[in-house]
């Protein structure tokens, strides 16, 4: 199972620390309330409005360098707008995987 | 250039937001979670551009759009690639930015706008695009700025309201006149032959009694331009 790293946001930063912090911990109090937003839309079947939230979490997927994760959440939203939440199970790992990462940045 | 970002999602804005503080000459004004509060700021304040969400909640990119009178300048970030086509139809889009944004893309994208922003204020498509650059002119071809190394322009040809660069390999159809371009190129080099043509004094190839041959082009000399053209030849 693939890992995120901070790579992207290292290259972006051009070694500004400062920057780094700042986007992980706009990524660190974005993150969880996305996933509650995700997970209370699928409680309540609501497709569309789990479509449009995995749209907003899909680009903290590939920010933090899940390439093969981000190409599911991709076809996942798709797959979202028609009903079908084939790639559930997979994209909610990514979500868990991604919940245990940002918890080692204090 | 000053410039606004509207973004739902924090993180998009921070990251576009940092790329404009490494970027000479890009002031942030102004950041927007939702395209209804942008909208009432710009009813107040001018700006030049703007960097452009597609997706959000209850008001796309492209509604925003349609609501301006006047748009500025404006880069989409999105995470979607299948909206570039409809990006194309409006005048104001620049650019279109995949999330993530690279440092790199964005250079390219600014450099875009900066060219766009000066062909405006020159009100034409023919500029020296940096001072740096002497020796190469850059022309407006479809909304790109493309870069003609002066030196192998072989010919400029008037015809109508635009005018035809060619070099030996190439040739760009710009909306631009003789006269602009004659101001852009250095006199040593290039001579008017004919009201419809200027040439590269370096690309003849032979001179007849009213023509130039340059390349495999036969160019007219007009009677009134045949005598400057033939106190720049270096003549036996």
């Amino acid at each position: 199972m693939e890992q995120p790293n901070i790579s992207y946001i290292q290259n972006m930063s051009g070694g500004d620390k400062n920057f780094e912090k700042k986007l992980i911990g706009i990524i660190k109090s974005e993150f969880p309330i996305e996933m509650q937003v995700y997970f209370n839309s699928m409680k309540i079947k609501n497709f569309d409005d789990a479509s449009e939230i995995v749209h907003k979490i899909k680009h903290k997927i590939s920010i933090l360098g899940l390439d093969e994760s981000y190409k599911n959440a991709i076809a996942f939203e798709h797959g979202l707008r028609e009903g079908d939440i084939a790639l559930q199970v997979k994209f909610e790992t990514t979500l868990m995987i991604i919940t245990d990462y940002l918890k080692n940045f204090e | 250039m000053n410039c606004i970002i509207i973004d739902d999602e924090q993180t998009a804005r921070a990251i576009i937001s940092q790329l404009c503080s490494d970027t000479n000459d890009l002031n942030v004004v102004e950041e927007f979670s939702n395209a209804l509060q942008a909208i009432k700021y710009l009813n107040q304040h001018e700006i030049d551009l703007i960097f452009l969400d597609i997706h959000m909640p209850d008001f796309t990119g492209f509604d925003f759009i349609e609501t301006l009178k006047k748009p500025p300048k404006i880069i989409l970030t999105t995470s979607d690639d299948h909206f570039a086509i409809q990006a194309f139809e409006y005048e104001c889009i620049v650019d279109y930015l995949l999330k993530p944004v690279t440092p790199e893309r964005f250079k390219k994208a600014i450099h875009k706008v900066a060219g766009e922003i000066n062909i405006l204020n020159n009100k034409d498509g023919v500029q020296n695009f940096d001072s740096n650059s002497a020796h190469d002119l850059y022309v407006n071809i479809d909304r790109r700025l493309i870069k003609i190394d002066i030196q192998k322009i072989c010919l400029v040809e008037a015809k109508g309201d635009y005018i035809n660069i060619k070099t030996e390999t190439d040739s760009f159809r710009v909306h631009s006149s003789l006269k602009k371009i004659k101001e852009k190129l250095p006199e040593q080099l290039f001579v008017k032959v004919h009201r419809s043509f200027i040439i590269n004094i370096e690309k003849i190839i032979d001179i007849e009694d009213n023509s130039v041959l340059i390349n495999k082009d036969v160019i007219p000399v007009s009677r009134s331009n045949r005598s400057d053209l033939m106190k720049r030849l270096n003549l036996l």
